[in-house]
């Protein structure tokens, strides 16, 4: 621990030009890195944790940001005083970096192998053989099976997680001495996140690299870190061995995020609302807010001959629930399990069929006009605020829309409506002129809230609505939709990849595996006892916010999830749902 | 039943900002008065024309030509010169402001509305009628547009109002296919579909989210416009299928004396300033009017 470290930052401050003139978006930051060790930064956002991992590879946005003082060095190198040419030989080949979008950060027209060996012939001077053997080898190395085909394919032919593999691959084929990791994970499924972060630790232990990692995810940190640095508003405010951090946090700061971070197992205090607790899995059908029977969603692929109908991505196969009033059922799955469209199909924005009933009355037997007045009982709240708000809109006339839309009130009955709502939210009615740009995330979330409880809905569902939002702010923002539960008595469908906000929330969980509910029943029947191995793989892959509790191994899936793109006539075939008691249903 | 602002409210104790009219912040924008300036100025000379000038612009004065026949350049009789046959320019352009005004204003405004009608509706509703409105959007593309104009000006008796319907009827191509494009990506947007679950009807969804995302894109389709479609009327004058001589429009009165230019640079400069002039205050109004219609760009948080 005593050798020299191999990157050391001394009172780095980097600033941003805005409008209103300069601003520091990080102030005075020192840290050193050892050799081998991985150093978590943590922050939400806006705390100048990604801006401190752009300076020191020298790719700060310009001409708006820019390094105020400060140095960087790595080895014997002062990277600041380097010029492009002579930081371009460095990039890549003594620090890399790994992006959170994996998408993003791949150039989609060029195949696997060319970026992989454009990478390793940047910085080498291999021949075109020996680079692409290097390239099989780094790709062996993050165990993608089939690596030598593999050069062949494109970015969009793979999986987030495959993607992801194939960014390390690339970062670490030259054997850099540090490696950047930006969010690597956040924008992965739970399960794939496990891997690619146990990727990340063999690789390290093989090579002796060492890692900057920077996240918001607490169970992230526990998994990872040696060390730890806790950022906000550009300030170091804590740091310190991972161990301590957890066991013994110092700053007020670091306490507040450790105790928003949700944790399986810690949900039940929130209580449920509504008396909900107790529900069998069946409860009666005729008081039932929305009653969902063997619901299908399917979307048509043109291809081939003259735009033919030849395959369908199979989005919903059958789906079965029912939602009582004042009762939250989360729907819980990975991406491209059908839950969100499951989401659409309710609030009638995908073409569906099957049944769907709100309030007892089926949508399908109904006009035009009777479904516009069901719909009223359902409102939805979706993943990003910032997206789901006209932002040309203000937002009082937002929020006051569906009260326009459905003729109720006069514009000052509206008016006061809108300023009880904004009150109710924990938003001030002062702030009805602004316009979407000038909240913050969380506030946006609130007013999507307001917007979504304006016509006094039986039902809410909230599709992933808190999954874009800091853990503080998520915490907030959970606790308000529980009280407006209790205040309300309103129903919700809670869609969710996050096993622990979908423990925190929920009265009755179901899992959803390739369009198919695997299993359902109450909260404590799926966390204490889940009866499909699919369940316990998504409980066992949320990490853990407990160093002390680091997973050992994390069962690596062999294959891929199998895709829901299937040919016409070649339906997948229907689970069946057995109860195991309780009304606790698990696909046999 | 007050409950506690939540501390994730930021920046909240700044006042509520007035609501300030479009007006006065256009106003405010030292470009855009200009420009609004020279657009006033245009539009009262066309209108006071026989007031402003002691020359009837169709007059063929015996002094407005050198004994030589040749057009005489500015002078303190003729402020900016005569033309070939002995007639006022600045008279000629004051009156030509008229037919310019006219079609960059009614003509071009015509081929936006098209434009903006057959754009919006392929691209929000798509499928069928999508489809139908944008091949035959692709079609005019193809079809070269002068050709188009002299065909159907060969048809319709040649008259001013025919010549605004004829450039009409061939400008609203490109506003079509760049409306078409915004708006299906419009339609896929989130918002949009939270306007749904909310039980917004289309016409709602069109008029009050739609148009108002689209009216950047209109504002400068509509003022890159003018200059083209003046310069359009031109080219079809030249043809002999626009504006009938002796009346004047901008654009006939360069291309009357285009051969000329070198021995009387004056007669094709004055017009081509006029028209660039225009041209460019609409285009600073435009611009204007775009920032100042866009809330986003007020107040950054």
């Amino acid at each position: 621990m005593t050798a020299a470290p191999i990157l050391t930052v001394s009172n780095l401050t980097v600033s941003v030009r805005g409008e209103e003139g300069e601003r520091e978006v990080v102030s005075d930051l020192s840290f050193a890195l050892q050799s081998g060790e991985t150093l978590c930064i943590v922050g939400e956002s806006g705390s100048g944790k990604s801006m401190t991992s752009l300076a020191i590879m020298a790719l700060l946005p310009r001409p708006a940001a820019r390094i105020k003082s400060g140095t960087i060095r790595l080895g014997d190198t002062e990277l600041t005083a380097l010029d492009e040419g002579r930081m371009r030989r460095i990039r890549g080949d003594r620090i890399a970096m790994i992006f959170q979008e994996p998408m993003t950060s791949l150039n989609p027209v060029l195949t696997i192998g060319r970026q992989l060996m454009e990478a390793i012939e940047a910085h080498t001077a291999l021949p075109r053989n020996e680079a692409r053997r290097k390239a099989i080898e780094a790709l062996n190395a993050v165990r993608i099976p089939a690596a030598e085909s593999r050069l062949k394919q494109y970015p969009h032919e793979l999986s987030g997680g495959m993607r992801q593999r194939v960014m390390i691959a690339m970062a670490l084929a030259l054997q850099p001495d540090v490696l950047i990791a930006d969010e690597p994970t956040t924008a992965l499924d739970v399960t794939v996140q496990g891997e690619v972060l146990e990727l990340l630790r063999d690789l390290q232990r093989e090579n002796g690299t060492s890692v900057i990692l920077i996240t918001h995810d607490m169970g992230v940190v526990a998994e990872m870190a040696d060390r730890v640095i806790i950022m906000r508003h550009g300030r170091m405010v804590e740091t310190g061995r991972a161990l301590d951090i957890f066991a013994r946090p110092r700053a007020d700061y670091t306490r507040e995020l450790l105790a928003a971070v949700p944790r399986i197992g810690k949900g039940r205090e929130g209580g449920a609302a509504g008396g909900a607790t107790g529900f069998s899995s069946q409860p009666e059908t005729s008081r039932n807010v929305a009653e969902v029977r063997d619901l299908h969603v399917r979307f048509d692929l043109h291809g081939g001959f003259f735009g033919r109908v030849d395959r369908r991505v199979h989005a919903v196969e059958g789906v079965s629930f029912s939602i009582a009033p004042g009762e939250t059922l989360s729907l819980v799955g990975e991406s491209g399990c059908g839950k969100s469209t499951t989401a659409k199909a309710i609030a009638g924005l995908v073409p569906y069929t099957g049944g769907i009933a709100i309030n007892g009355r089926d949508l399908a037997s109904l006009g035009a006009a009777g479904r516009k007045a069901a719909r009223r009982d359902v409102q939805m709240i979706f993943q990003d605020p910032y997206a789901s708000l006209d932002p040309r809109m203000r937002v009082g006339d937002l929020v006051a829309e569906p009260l326009v839309i459905h003729r109720i009130g006069d514009s000052d009955e509206r008016q006061a409506r809108v300023a009880a709502l904004f009150e109710r939210v924990g938003l001030s009615p002062e702030h009805m002129d602004r316009y979407p740009h000038e909240f913050s995330g969380g506030q946006r979330q609130r007013i999507c809230i307001a917007r979504a409880l304006a016509l006094r809905p039986k039902l809410i569902v909230a599709d992933e609505s808190v999954s874009a939002l800091d853990v503080s702010v998520q915490a907030r923002v959970l606790r308000l939709l529980k009280d407006l539960q209790r205040e309300f008595g309103v129903a919700y469908l809670f869609i969710s990849h996050d096993m622990a906000v979908v423990e925190n929330i929920s009265d009755r969980v179901a899992v959803m595996y390739l369009g198919q509910i695997v299993e359902m029943g109450t909260r404590d029947q799926v966390f204490s006892s889940p009866g499909h191995p699919y369940t316990k793989r998504l409980i066992e892959a949320v990490p853990v916010p407990e160093p002390a509790l680091r997973r050992v191994r994390f069962a690596r899936l062999d294959s891929e999830i199998p895709s829901a793109v299937r040919r016409v006539g070649d339906a997948p075939p229907k689970l069946r749902l057995q109860d195991i008691g309780g009304g606790h249903l698990v696909a046999a | 039943m007050t409950i506690p602002i939540s501390p994730d409210v930021g920046a909240a104790a700044t006042a509520i900002r007035p609501r300030t009219g479009v007006w006065r912040a256009l106003l405010r924008r030292r470009l855009a008065l200009l420009g609004l300036l020279v657009i006033v100025a245009t539009i009262g000379a066309a209108i006071l024309a026989p007031w402003l000038t002691p020359y009837d612009p169709n007059e063929q004065m015996f002094d407005g030509l050198t004994l030589e026949g040749a057009p005489l350049p500015p002078s303190a009789q003729f402020w900016l010169g005569t033309d070939l046959l002995g007639r006022d320019l600045a008279t000629r352009i004051l009156y030509g402001a008229r037919t310019s005004l006219i079609i960059g204003i009614v003509a071009n405004g015509a081929a936006l509305l098209i434009g903006t009608l057959v754009g919006v509706t392929a691209g929000f509703f798509r499928g069928w009628i999508g489809g139908v409105l944008m091949r035959f959007t692709d079609l005019m593309m193809a079809f070269p547009a002068l050709l188009l104009a002299i065909c159907l000006a060969a048809i319709l008796q040649p008259s001013l109002w025919i010549v605004a319907l004829v450039i009409a009827l061939v400008n609203w191509v490109q506003t079509a296919r760049v409306l078409y494009t915004e708006t299906s990506s419009l339609a896929e947007r989130e918002f949009i579909d939270a306007e749904r679950t909310l039980g917004a009807g289309t016409p709602r969804i069109l008029f009050r989210h739609i148009l108002p995302h689209l009216l950047p894109t209109i504002i400068v389709w509509g003022t890159l416009g003018i200059s083209t479609t003046v310069l359009l009327e031109a080219t079809l004058s030249y043809l002999g299928i626009g504006v009938q001589p002796p009346t004047a429009s901008w654009g006939n009165i360069i291309f009357e004396n285009q051969t000329y230019f070198q021995a009387a640079p004056w007669l094709v400069f004055f017009p081509g300033a006029a028209i660039l002039a225009l041209a460019l205050a609409f285009n600073l109004v435009g611009d204007a009017l775009r920032d100042v219609l866009d809330p986003t760009q007020r107040g950054q948080a």
